[in-house]
């Protein structure tokens, strides 16, 4: 509800985001689409012509892609069980009465601040060093063979270090939702039988589903495109070359434009699949 | 109305929640405390916790070494220059979307939250391409605009769901008042929104601080922010944990402090408003 | 200054007209209460007014000229909010300035009109504290100081008393009754309670659907309702109607009489029932009869004293001459 003249200047305002954005989006991906369709190898001759959907072909079928693409799956599924499950256990722990609450609560966030680079470095270097890294000292302590982590476990290890940075995000989101839940209503159903678990399934779960379909769809865009954590550990040796780390090395290392393209265009589609869900959820939440 | 809860459980419930929160903090934890020791200390076999000596040895060969005042000094520029030139241009984006709906803003809202889905690496060579093209390779003012770009629509969702709260009236009392729309927005809704606008800046920072491609893949070493500082740690000289630590313990401190004060908005932010 | 003239209004969002073409003359100096269900379209009518709202097509003339498309801020208008919207970052010296701020006033008129008004609406002691820190009527007073110090040449106010306690309200009614008489400028004031139209208003007007059903003074409405929805808008407790053979044999198809114009009778008078609720209010108690024969209930109004309690039988005489005859069309015959 407004007059003309405040609809036009809302107009004027929203334009330099709107063009800036939208030049952001049309022109890098139109480039994309440009190159998917060459054989362009910046290094090796340049532009080379078209090649209609050589490079679509040739990516798919690449010994590296399904190994890519299971490897993308495998660490965004794990990641995603580990943080939710954990997540879940962790935001009702927190949101029981308990001396130095707020800490507590500190302590658990603190991950989700470290730079991505330094995570993996700290893990890698003084973790998961088959020599010096504390977790080679406690196994030696136990008795046990040191691992050596990121060779013999590479996938394991990622999936580690990064749930270790978003398990702090989903419990603080999952907390959150926990703590608007009506403490009359649990009180309702406990004067109505329930036992613990009951009330867990029935009452405390339903309402965090909301929170946990977000945690889930926004670190699986996130995890989708995930690269500093491998960049910095296996550089993609080991099996844990995931479809973007693929892409990065087709076009920066490999200087295959073309083909790298391509990938990015299934990169873009795969994403646009899942954010398709999450939108939908936003989008019920701008109607309430 | 809460329940009294026994003392007894109460205390289990705080061991418990201690216990965790300290498993997870410990690789930081042990980030710090390592920085402290010497290198031998820090090898040391069995690792050696608290009783060793503190030396701040590590940090001045650090910031000898790696210049690590200009990597902090890139990164201040990008991650506080892109939030704010953001927040200027979201602003009035947040204020139109807010306050003057129109069918089409709920399309705007979400068409811009699905830019920032686009995956980086997709669209790596052309942003590689054309900032070659506008000599934006290595150089400040390209990663401001492009980590200003990245995190746009989550600066005007945050503002929106900000503004959203404050009630419309207030906006037409001013305008009745004879307020100009700069006026409106200057001298009634900013200082309204202080609280949310602070912690929008609070979070984008954070955010920006973080980012780990788009820093690592346009900057060589003229503009590089401490992400690519720490990247270079990567070998051989991860291999001197004490130095590791300590660069380590300078890159992510400032952003620590940040985050914990903006613990309550990150969720809000991060989740465009879904959970709150 | 201030004679307020709409003609030919309407109003539609999108498909959805909410002010069907409306005429309406506002005198110079009068309170004129606009009156009607929620939903009526009152407040859009205040809002076109004070241009926070476009027309959708007509024509609004304030003193003369036409404002139809001017800027709110040029109408020379002043609007308190129904939810005070003061600006919760200033203190109250900042909020009651920030319209003369905003014309470019200078500094010493600003402290002159801001202690008058101060003044008069007792907030002297409160002129530096921020809104949040004020009781509900206070806010209220501060609202209107914004308005007072502008000199508009008319005051609009939407609902300004729907967000106090009851007793509070009846304060401030008379508070914004005296403050009318003491600057004699135009006011129009939207509200959904039919009590504070009566009391405050020297022209009412009456709303449904966008639609004006009758403009008058409180007495003339009440008198002479051009309608039943009228005739059921004001007065309270509602008037009672009723249809079928009563109604007929005063050659209409329904008939209305307020509870007010009922007299208990003894045994032989007109009517007769059975008392269901009966509401003791002190001064009046109001009796709700059944099984009249007549309509589900009607409304009586009796003295404090009467001592006649639920269950018992009431016998029930209404007073001829203040019987409203309604046609099946619902207008007044």
């Amino acid at each position: 509800m407004a007059t003309q003249h405040s609809r036009s200047a809302a107009r004027i305002m929203m334009a330099p985001a709107v063009i800036l954005l939208l030049g952001w989006m049309l022109v890098p991906l139109m480039m994309t689409l440009y190159f998917s369709f060459k054989k362009y190898l910046p290094l090796r001759g340049g532009d080379l012509g078209w090649v209609g959907f050589e490079n679509y072909a040739r990516f798919v079928s690449s010994s590296s892609f399904w190994p890519a693409v299971s490897a993308t799956l495998m660490i965004v599924v794990g990641v995603l069980l580990i943080t939710s499950i954990l997540g879940v256990l962790l935001a009702i722990l927190l949101d029981q009465p308990m001396w130095g609450q707020g800490i507590v609560r500190i302590l658990v966030i603190a991950p989700f601040f470290v730079m991505p680079t330094v995570s993996a470095l700290v893990w890698k270097n003084m973790f998961m060093d088959p020599v010096n890294g504390l977790l080679a000292h406690l196994w030696k302590f136990f008795g046990a063979d040191p691992v050596a982590w990121l060779t013999e476990v590479p996938m394991g290890s990622i999936i580690m270090i990064v749930s270790w940075q978003w398990l702090p995000f989903a419990t603080l989101i999952l907390l959150t939702a926990i703590q608007s839940l009506d403490s009359e209503q649990l009180e309702a159903s406990e004067m109505d039988g329930a036992p613990v678990l009951a009330r867990f399934w029935y009452i405390v779960l339903p309402h965090l589903s909301r929170a946990l379909t977000v945690v889930i769809l926004i670190q699986t865009i996130f995890l989708l495109s995930i690269f500093a954590e491998i960049f910095v550990t296996t550089q993609g040796a080991f099996g844990t070359k995931t479809l973007s780390y693929l892409i990065f090395q087709r076009v920066l290392e490999s200087q295959n434009v073309g083909l790298g393209s391509a990938g990015g265009v299934y990169a873009i589609i795969l994403a646009n699949i899942v954010a398709l869900f999450l939108m939908r959820i936003v989008g019920k939440n701008l109607d309430t | 109305m809460a329940r009294a809860v026994t003392t007894k459980r109460k205390s289990i419930n705080t061991a418990l929640a201690w216990a965790v929160g300290l498993l997870i903090f410990f690789p930081i934890l042990w980030t710090v405390l390592t920085s402290f020791k010497t290198e031998a200390q820090a090898i040391a076999d069995p690792p050696i916790f608290l009783g060793f000596d503190w030396t701040f040895e590590n940090y001045s060969t650090v910031m000898e070494r790696s210049n690590y005042m200009r990597f902090l000094w890139n990164s201040v520029i990008i991650a506080g220059g892109s939030t704010i030139l953001g927040v200027i241009i979201a602003v009035p984006a947040a204020w139109s979307m807010a306050f003057v709906p129109s069918k089409r803003t709920k399309d705007i809202l979400m068409w811009m939250l699905s830019t920032k889905m686009l995956p980086a690496v997709g669209v790596l060579y052309p942003i590689y391409l054309l900032f070659i093209r506008l000599g934006w390779l290595d150089s400040r003012v390209g990663l401001v605009i492009v980590l200003m770009l990245i995190n746009l629509p989550i600066i005007v969702w945050m503002l929106y769901t900000y503004f959203k709260e404050i009630p419309g009236e207030i906006l037409e009392a001013a305008r009745m008042d004879g307020a100009s729309l700069k006026e409106e927005i200057l001298y009634v809704l900013t200082p309204m929104a202080v609280p949310g606008i602070a912690s929008t800046l609070l979070l984008n920072v954070i955010l920006a601080w973080n980012e780990a491609f788009w820093t690592l893949n346009l900057t060589a070493a003229k503009a590089a922010p401490l992400t690519a500082f720490i990247a270079s740690y990567s070998s051989p000289e991860g291999l001197f944990y004490a130095k590791l630590s300590a660069a380590s313990t300078m890159a992510i401190a400032p952003i620590l402090i940040l985050g914990w004060f903006s613990q309550k908005q990150l969720v809000r932010g991060l989740t465009f408003g879904a959970v709150k | 200054m201030g004679r307020i003239q709409l003609k030919q209004i309407t109003k539609s969002f999108g498909n959805v007209e909410v002010i069907p073409p409306l005429d309406l003359t506002i005198e110079e100096g009068e309170f004129t209460v606009f009156v009607g269900p929620s939903g009526c379209g009152k407040s859009t009518l205040l809002r076109l007014i004070a241009g926070l709202e476009d027309t959708t097509s007509g024509v609004i003339e304030i003193d003369g000229a036409d404002a139809t498309s001017l800027a709110p801020a040029k109408r020379g208008l002043a609007m308190v909010f129904q939810s005070y919207a003061l600006y919760p970052h200033m203190t109250v010296r900042k909020n009651i300035a920030f319209p003369m701020k905003m014309a470019g006033m200078d500094q010493a008129e600003q402290d002159k009109r801001i202690a008058s008004a101060a003044a008069a609406l007792n907030l002297t002691d409160y002129l530096d504290r921020r809104p949040g820190q004020l009781s509900g009527g206070q806010r209220q007073r501060v609202a209107i100081g914004r308005a007072i110090v502008r000199e508009p040449s008319a005051f609009l106010f939407d609902e300004p008393l729907s967000n106090l306690d009851a007793a509070l309200r009846v304060g401030m009614r008379m508070e914004i009754s005296e403050l009318h008489k003491k600057l004699e400028t135009t006011m129009i004031y939207v509200t959904h309670d039919q009590v504070e139209a009566m009391t405050m208003a020297d022209k009412i007007v009456v709303l449904q659907a966008g639609r004006i059903e009758q403009v008058g003074s409180p007495m003339e409405l009440y008198r002479t309702p051009r309608n039943r929805f009228v005739a059921g808008f004001i007065g309270s407790p509602k008037m009672n109607f009723i249809e079928g053979e009563e109604a007929a044999k005063q050659n209409a198809h329904c008939i209305g009489i307020r509870p007010e114009h009922i007299d208990v009778a003894s045994e032989g008078a007109s009517w007769s029932g059975v008392v269901g609720v009966s509401e003791h209010l002190g001064s009046d108690t109001f009796f709700h009869v059944h099984d009249t024969g007549l309509a589900d209930t009607i409304t009586v109004r009796a003295d404090g004293e009467v001592g006649i309690t639920s269950g018992d039988r009431i016998y029930l005489e209404p007073r001829a001459d203040m019987i409203h005859r309604f046609d099946d069309a619902g207008l007044s015959l």
